[in-house]
Parts: structure tokens; C-alpha cells; sequence
């Protein structure tokens, strides 16, 4: 178990992240996919503390802020999404397209 | 650890996959939070007690709880979760990104303390080193921290002006 097999792990699960976060109409279901790429991001840091020479844990700190921001990312975009469905009656990103001219 | 390695890393994706695959978006947010389980298993096997913890509070505790209060207020369960007209680009984007990076981290000559988890030594407790790291005057991380705790107090203000009932 090396370091190659967490980076690869984390690299699948960014790329199912990504094409969920394209390929999905649902609002929500968009904000999970990212939510999931975050993730990989992380797994990503803290292979990297734990194998790289002189890491001192920085992998890891770099993993608590990624956290807290998509904590907070995460309230914002589920407050857009709940008043943008009381304004327009659906979460379908095929049908907001208010800048659409 | 090996074999915890891959029943988590197999959980992990095959979840991630029912997350972007399932047409019921219900099961699909019970995935994901499966999957951030399966999340918290992975940083056990790297010697990240706290960090797993972390995960399992904040991650599943509170993101996914959130996520799944949503998808119940937007009543589009009944809809499912269709694909829009970019499933083949995203589906070929994905895939490139993924050999690119399997590329990058397979040809990159990584200076590891050892090249397999177990002759590494073994994983200490982190979450006193992860305070003394966060919180020392030397090298610390002291000002992202409390810029972190003002970003958070704004989302959370902006969070409830943006869902506020118009008077």
C-alpha cells in the first residue's frame, strides 16, 4: 500500500465528482458531486502528510480548512438553491436560465 | 491494512458512483453519505485519528444531514435526478482527467519516507500535534484560522439573509 494507490483512489473519486457535477440538471445533486471532489482533495493532503519526507502534518491542517470552507460553502449554496426554488418552483439547471437571452 | 485499504477505497467508489448514478435522489444523498464514511475509514488507515473524527462530525454529522434537508424541501425526489445534454463530455472529460492524473502520480518520482504504508512508522495520536501546529506563534496557523472563523460567521449570516421570507 503506497502512496501511488491513495493518490489514484483519490483521483477516481474526483473524476466521478466531475462528472457528476457536468452531467447532473438537480441543484442538490451538483452540490453533492463537488462536495465529493472536496473529499478527494483531502484524501489526496493527508496521503501526502503521512508519506511525503517532512510533512509535518501540514497535509492534514490544509485538510481542516478545505472542511470549514465547504462547510460554509455548503450553507451558501443550499440557501441559493432553497430561495431560487421559491422564486422559480424547480431546482432543474435546465430550466434556470435567467441570463439567457 | 491492506485489505481495510481496499474494502474502503471500493466502498468509497462504489458509492460515489450510486451518488451520481442513481435516478432517486434520496438513495443517492444515502450514498453519499456512505461514501464520506467510507471517507473517514480511508484517513484511519493513513494515522488520521482526529481528522477521521472530524469527518465523521462535520461531514456526515452536519453536510450531509443538510444536503438531505434539501433535496426533501426542493420536493424534486418525485423527478429523480435526470442527466442533462452533457453526459458523453462530461463522461469523456472525467475519464481524461482521470488517466491524466493516474499519469502524473504513476511517472512522478515521489520522495516518500517509505514506499508502502507499513514500513512507515507507526502513526502517532495527531490531535495534540494538530493543535500545536495550528495554534504555535512560530509557523502556526493562527490568522487563516481566524480568517476561516469570519468566513464561516459570513456564510452563515449570508445563508439566512438568502433564505429570509420577503416581508
Amino acid at each position: 500500500m503506497g502512496l501511488g494507490h491513495y493518490l489514484l483512489l483519490s483521483s477516481a473519486l474526483f473524476a466521478i465528482g466531475l462528472y457528476g457535477a457536468l452531467a447532473k440538471r438537480n441543484a442538490v445533486v451538483v452540490l453533492m458531486c463537488i462536495e465529493l471532489m472536496l473529499n478527494a482533495a483531502n484524501i489526496a493532503l493527508v496521503a501526502f502528510s503521512r508519506f511525503l519526507v517532512g510533512a509535518a502534518l501540514t497535509g492534514q491542517m490544509f485538510a481542516i480548512f478545505v472542511m470549514t470552507v465547504a462547510a460554509a460553502e455548503v450553507a451558501v449554496g443550499l440557501a441559493l438553491i432553497i430561495s431560487l426554488y421559491r422564486a422559480r418552483g424547480t431546482v432543474d439547471l435546465g430550466k434556470i436560465d435567467l441570463l439567457k437571452w | 491494512m491492506t485489505i481495510s485499504f481496499f474494502v474502503l477505497g471500493a466502498a468509497v467508489l462504489l458509492s460515489a458512483l450510486a451518488v451520481v448514478l442513481l435516478r432517486n435522489v434520496f438513495r443517492a444523498g444515502l450514498s453519499l453519505l456512505l461514501c464520506f464514511f467510507g471517507v473517514a475509514g480511508i484517513y484511519i488507515t493513513l494515522g488520521a485519528d482526529f481528522l477521521a473524527g472530524v469527518q465523521v462530525l462535520i461531514y456526515v454529522g452536519a453536510i450531509g444531514i443538510l444536503l438531505l434537508l434539501a433535496l426533501m424541501l426542493t420536493r424534486e425526489a418525485a423527478r429523480g435526478s435526470p442527466e442533462g445534454r452533457l453526459v458523453v463530455p462530461a463522461a469523456v472529460l472525467g475519464g481524461l482527467v482521470l488517466v491524466v492524473l493516474g499519469f502524473a502520480v504513476w511517472r512522478t518520482p515521489w520522495k516518500v519516507v517509505a514506499p508502502a504504508l507499513a514500513d512507515l512508522p507507526s502513526p502517532q495520536p495527531t490531535t495534540e500535534a494538530l493543535g500545536l501546529g495550528l495554534f504555535s506563534l512560530e509557523g502556526g496557523f493562527v490568522l487563516p484560522f481566524e480568517i476561516a472563523s469570519v468566513l464561516l460567521l459570513a456564510a452563515i449570516i449570508g445563508a439566512i439573509v438568502l433564505v429570509m421570507e420577503r416581508k
